[in-house]
């Protein structure tokens, strides 16, 4: 309180708010607009204060990438229109939409997003900002290869219309795919859907008692079919797991009963995690028993099951805020990507944090087709593997700056859209076309306006 | 930034030669570190500070010009060490001793130290604070005393200045609460430093590598205050409740 109507500087601004990701680790605060038009993102950017502008989709990345502390942060899903154009199977959407919202829209006219990620909650600008993958990055590659155009506005506040196919902006649009909302603020784009005749998917299961096992049988499935991905138990110093493989199932894969509904989609969430949970629930012994009865609970091998899009793609949807499960400490995922000819550095990492009790649910194996021509897109040929891990474990930052050392050493990277804690020299050494984003990268952002806690740790 | 795990990358100590500071600074995870600003005045002890912080293998450790009694500069000195990058950490840590004999005989060291440990502290520390507010993330570790806690016939001006400096120091936290900055207060007891050569111990005296150690937890924590050690609490409790008349004749 004032006598003077002086305004304090350490008063809270009314759009303020603490951001984090979805790891829920390190969070700082920022001043908050939600834009309804392109020109409140145009005015953001023109009147952007020291600490800069940067875009927010769902949050759905785990670590620093879309929150700045003291910036201004345009909150994206208030734009989030989209149109479908069934004639050249595109979709035309505002970079707030969700896939969530535009899957409910066009699944049941017969159309599909070219990659989903394993959550729905991701905007359109989220997944080319962060060049999603999906199941499918074998044989379709990622998000940003199936755009063919987008809207964005540049640090001058200027509008650009980048296309892959256009030689005059072809740079732009690959530095702002992958870019981490660095180059811009994008708006709009247009991307491919592919058609699908059901709303189901056909899904082939498979066990693999350890980890050449598995890894064995991944390559063999990734040959065969177009989504396929392995779960690995964690606490297993096998390394077993369960492969899923699917393809969208086809009309007259369905019982003659089922057929005239095969186009409904009605994804369900089931629960919603408490508000409050005290740190410690997720320890050693219930990650064991999970993991035991989640690798029990798949047939050894079974083929043709008919699952939901739902159930197939986003399991973890069903359960809203289950973020939370981790207590207030938060977590982090760690996920890599080496080449083929590293596939050992899936079981040492996986020893490694073994070793120091880093128990994790979801343990995810997945091999990674050719890379797009994205200077900072992650994807690239070769084994990836995420595993979410609670940030209390003892010895954790060593264990994972040692892990970095063997990925780099291996020729790998770790994701930008999960990390929250490589060292600034470790992201440099793993992205060798670093020079070549910036160059672009000041090119449409001249003042140095778009930043994120992200590009700060990382000096990027 | 700080990272997921805890880990900061940036740090400005006030009162650059404070040997709890630097303890802290030693004992901070080192491989994320690349700037530590060691703010004081020119002296050999803050020379040889940056000597014995880089000898150790910490990254980027420089010194800026910093005179807690001179008031006036406070806003420069800070916003430039600010507008050269964020900082995740500031350690405030300048602070005198004296004799409480010779402050009777002489008034004006009292003021002297009044002004270091107290003006210069409300001052450097509403200026960090503003900026940790912009920055929107930080955090300022206060050191306290437990001199602060209860006066003390041996050294209650030195104490009163605690006390002060302890009490912005809670205010500013709560001015500061849910804004992504942080004030953590730290009241170490009697801590075996240069500051204290000389004088008999107190029970409990500590080293600065173990306020260091107290430190670095209670900031993992998102602690507000915290006593080094941490059983100080418990006795700081009692010692408060003692009848003033008793508490006078008890041994200092
Ligand atoms: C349960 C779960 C599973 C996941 N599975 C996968 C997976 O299988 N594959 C995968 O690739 N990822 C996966 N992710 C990560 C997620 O897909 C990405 O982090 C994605 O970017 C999140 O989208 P978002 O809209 O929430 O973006 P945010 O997290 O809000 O932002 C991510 C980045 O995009 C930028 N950005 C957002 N909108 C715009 C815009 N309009 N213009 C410019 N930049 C913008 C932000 O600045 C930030 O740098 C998963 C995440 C979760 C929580």
């Amino acid at each position: 309180m004032s006598k003077n109507d002086v305004t304090s500087p350490l008063v809270r601004g009314e759009n303020e708010e603490l951001l984090t990701g979805w790891g829920r680790t390190a969070p700082s605060m920022a001043m908050v607009q939600e834009p309804a038009h392109m020109e409140d993102v145009q005015a953001a950017i023109v009147h952007a204060g020291a600490r800069g502008v940067l875009a927010r989709g769902l949050g759905r990345s785990y670590g620093d990438a879309a929150q700045s502390g003291g910036a201004t942060v345009l909150r994206m899903p208030s734009m989030n229109t989209f149109t479908l154009d069934p004639v050249t199977a595109t979709v035309t959407a505002d970079a707030g939409a969700s896939l969530d919202e535009i899957l409910s829209g066009i699944v049941p006219r017969g159309f599909f997003v070219p990659v989903t990620p394993g959550t729905r909650m991701v905007t359109v600008g989220g997944a080319i900002a962060a060049d999603i993958h999906g199941k499918n990055h074998h044989v379709d590659g990622s998000f940003g290869s199936h755009v063919t155009s987008l809207t964005l506005i540049d640090g001058t506040g200027a509008i650009r219309a980048l296309s892959p196919t256009d030689l005059l902006n072809s740079n732009d649009f690959w530095a702002t795919v992958g870019g981490m909302g660095l180059t811009g603020v994008i708006v709009e784009a247009t991307f491919n859907v592919i058609p699908i005749e059901t709303a189901l998917m056909s899904v082939d299961t498979e066990r693999g008692a350890n980890l050449d096992e598995l890894m064995n049988k991944m390559i063999d499935a990734d040959a065969r079919y177009r989504y396929s991905v392995a779960w690995i138990d964690s606490v297993s110093t096998a390394g077993r797991g369960v492969i899923t493989s699917g393809e969208h199932a086809t009309l007259d894969q369905l019982p003659a009963a089922k057929r005239s509904t095969a186009l409904v989609y009605e994804p369900k969430v089931v629960a919603t995690a408490p508000k409050f949970i005290p740190g410690g629930l997720i320890n050693k012994l219930s990650m064991r028993a999970f993991n035991e009865a989640w690798f029990r609970k798949h047939p050894k091998s079974r083929a043709g099951d008919i699952h939901s899009i739902a159930a197939f793609f986003h399991p973890l949807d069903g359960v809203q805020e289950w973020n939370r499960v981790y207590g207030p400490a938060g977590f982090l995922q760690y996920q890599f990507v080496v080449p083929d000819t590293a596939g050992h550095v899936i079981g040492e990492a996986l020893a490694r944090l073994r070793a120091v009790g880093a128990p994790s649910f979801l343990t995810v194996l997945k091999r990674f087709g050719p890379a797009n021509p994205a200077p900072l897109s992650f994807p690239e040929k070769g084994w990836t593997l995420a595993m979410d891990i609670p940030t209390g474990v003892a010895g954790l930052a060593t264990t994972l700056d040692g892990l970095d050392e063997l990925v780099a050493d291996s020729g790998g990277r770790l994701y930008l859209a999960k990390d929250s804690r490589q060292s600034p020299e470790m992201f440099r050494r793993t992205y060798p076309r670093l020079a070549q984003w910036q160059e672009v990268r000041s090119s449409m952002d001249p003042h140095g306006v778009f930043t994120s806690d992200l590009a700060r740790r990382l000096q990027l | 930034m700080i990272d997921a795990l805890g880990d900061p990358q940036s740090v400005l100590v006030l009162g650059g030669s404070s040997e709890i500071a630097l303890a802290t600074v030693k004992a901070l995870p080192r491989n994320r570190i690349n700037r530590v600003v060691l703010a004081g005045r020119a002296s050999a002890a803050l020379t040889s500070a940056v000597e014995e912080l880089t000898h150790s293998g910490i990254k980027g450790v420089v010194t800026a010009e910093f005179d807690a009694t001179n008031t006036a500069s406070h806003e420069r000195i800070i916003d430039e060490i600010f507008d050269a990058g964020d900082i995740d950490i500031v350690i405030l840590a300048f602070g005198m001793l004296g004799d409480q004999m010779e402050f009777e005989s002489d008034p004006n060291l009292a003021v002297q130290i009044a002004t270091t440990n107290y003006t210069g502290a409300v001052s450097s520390g509403l200026h960090v604070a503003r900026r940790l507010r912009q920055q929107g993330h930080g955090s300022l570790v206060v050191i306290s005393s437990v001199a602060g806690d209860r006066a003390r016939r041996s050294n209650y001006v030195y104490g009163s200045t605690k006390a002060g400096l302890d009490a912005f120091a809670q205010g500013l936290g709560d001015a500061l609460q849910g804004s992504g900055a942080h004030v953590m207060v730290v009241r170490p007891g009697m801590v075996r430093t240069r500051m204290s050569a000389g004088l008999p111990e107190a029970p409990m005296t500590t080293d600065a590598p173990d306020v260091a150690k107290a430190i670095i937890a209670g900031l993992r924590k998102g602690k507000h205050t915290i006593y080094a050690p941490g059983n100080l609490r418990y006795l700081m409790g009692v010692v408060k409740t003692v009848p003033r008349p008793i508490f006078r004749k008890l041994p200092s």
